[in-house]
């Protein structure tokens, strides 16, 4: 056990965990409102714009992330046409490449989670607002979403710490996030347990913290029936 | 689709064994995890502190690291480990152990925290009456476990299983850093001597995807036949 090489990497893994945090917290937030945009469309009753958001989501969650992220880095830059367009300012940057594929990704199991909460709002909710004469956007945005809300807090939750595990995959495109930097200091030093321990630990923390929100919003949020 | 060809022109063959060595991946990554949950689960639900201390700290730590670090871990730790055992009898050479071992290995012991959740999950919602009966009934113990629990078990568990074997399946694709060449490296090595990354990327993506779907076809079939009689 090298203690010292322990402590002397906390401060740099440290510092890559902004990144981490910076990369988890763009695409979950962007992947809420594409989560809520499928979501939506998946409960539409016209069958194409069903298909087609249920293809999304089979798509993004039936291919690994690292794929999904190597066609938006690598492939993307391929089509010349994307080159001369204002988007390729957004796509040469690996920083923005890793927040595209993971908002993509975390977007489809948002819309899932977001989908399966509002089919399980009981209709009787919906029938009270319509009988007392409010309008359905009011119906959708302050009935429909806080109950969505409150009954996908678990599996959203998961989906939190999934992301958090995904953003590590953004080392891959030479981004140096806490998993990047790790990787460096194992290769240079050879010393992959201590800096696993470190590094690990981190992840570990945030897992914790993360988990124990979740858990504190589910207790505040309880939905009493 | 020049590009597909089998034979030297094209990199059809070459995505083919990579696919098979995928699913090769995959397969004993699961069958490894299986093993480690055989070996978790009792200790996540013994009665002794200690042991269940050890069942969870194995379920929580490698849930809550991302799978890279575990890979990189075993990748770099595997090797160096060996090396060490190596430079004790003299020899101070490079060693790399096998890609495909580590790679099973490390997706291995990642699926089996998720199936260690999965067993216990399905032994807990399991009826009290049922153990307790064949207790009663003097069966030996090779009929309490293996004919009274564990088809009661797989019915609850196949389900969740299912979703362990998806997660496994894409987990494969990230020990492709360490060089074992399946769909990914594959198509790494592909898309960097064409220079067609999107091409092979893309159809990297579709035989995941084909991966995923046949899985899930044969998986809800082996469903329907343990949940017979219910």
């Amino acid at each position: 056990m090298d203690i010292e090489l322990m402590i002397s990497s906390f401060p740099k893994l440290l510092n890559a965990t902004l990144i981490t945090l910076k990369l988890l917290s763009v695409s979950l937030i962007l992947g809420l409102f594409i989560g809520l945009g499928f979501a939506i469309l998946r409960m539409n009753n016209n069958k194409l714009i069903n298909k087609f958001a249920y293809g999304y989501s089979y798509i993004f969650r039936g291919t690994p992330l690292l794929v999904q992220i190597f066609i938006i880095y690598f492939g993307l830059g391929q089509i010349e046409y994307l080159r001369t367009t204002f988007l390729w300012v957004v796509l040469k940057e690996p920083y923005w490449c890793a927040i595209i594929a993971f908002s993509l990704n975390t977007g489809a199991y948002t819309s899932e989670i977001l989908r399966s909460a509002f089919q399980t709002i009981k209709p009787g909710y919906l029938e009270a607002g319509r009988s007392l004469g409010i309008p359905s956007k009011i119906i959708f945005t302050k009935i429909q979403i806080p109950i969505a809300i409150k009954q996908s807090l678990p599996a959203y939750g998961n989906e939190i710490i999934l992301m958090l595990k995904g953003t590590s995959l953004a080392s891959t495109v030479t981004l140096m996030d806490l998993t990047g930097v790790a990787k460096y200091i194992i290769s240079t030093t050879f010393k992959p347990v201590e800096v696993f321990i470190v590094a690990g630990g981190i992840y570990l923390f945030m897992t914790f913290i993360i988990h124990n929100v979740i858990k504190y919003l589910e207790k505040k949020y309880r939905f009493q029936t | 689709m020049e590009l597909l060809y089998f034979g030297d022109k094209g990199w059809g063959d070459e995505l083919f064994f990579a696919t098979l060595m995928t699913i090769a991946v995959s397969i004993t990554a699961m069958i490894i995890g299986f093993i480690f949950a055989a070996l978790f689960t009792p200790l996540k639900l013994s009665n002794n502190k200690v042991l269940k201390l050890i069942g969870n700290a194995y379920t929580t730590v490698i849930r809550g690291v991302p799978e890279l670090l575990v890979i990189y871990l075993f990748f770099f730790g595997g090797s160096g480990a060996i090396m060490f055992v190596a430079s004790i009898f003299g020899y101070n050479d490079y060693i790399e152990i096998n890609a495909f071992l580590t790679g099973s290995f490390s997706i291995g012991i990642i699926s089996g925290a998720y199936s260690t959740e999965v067993f216990r999950g399905a032994l807990q919602s399991i009826d009290k009456g049922q153990f307790e009966a064949a207790k009663v009934l003097g069966f030996n113990k090779y009929i309490y476990f293996f004919k009274i629990i564990l088809p009661q078990m797989l019915r609850l568990a196949i389900p969740n299983l299912s979703n362990v074997w998806q997660i496994t399946l894409k987990d494969t694709s990230l020990i492709s850093v360490t060089g074992l060449v399946e769909i990914m490296r594959q198509s790494y090595i592909a898309a960097g001597s064409t220079r067609d990354p999107l091409f092979f990327y893309s159809f990297a993506a579709v035989l995941y995807l084909m991966l995923t779907f046949l899985s899930m076809q044969l998986l809800n079939r082996l469903e329907t036949k343990y949940s017979k009689g219910y």
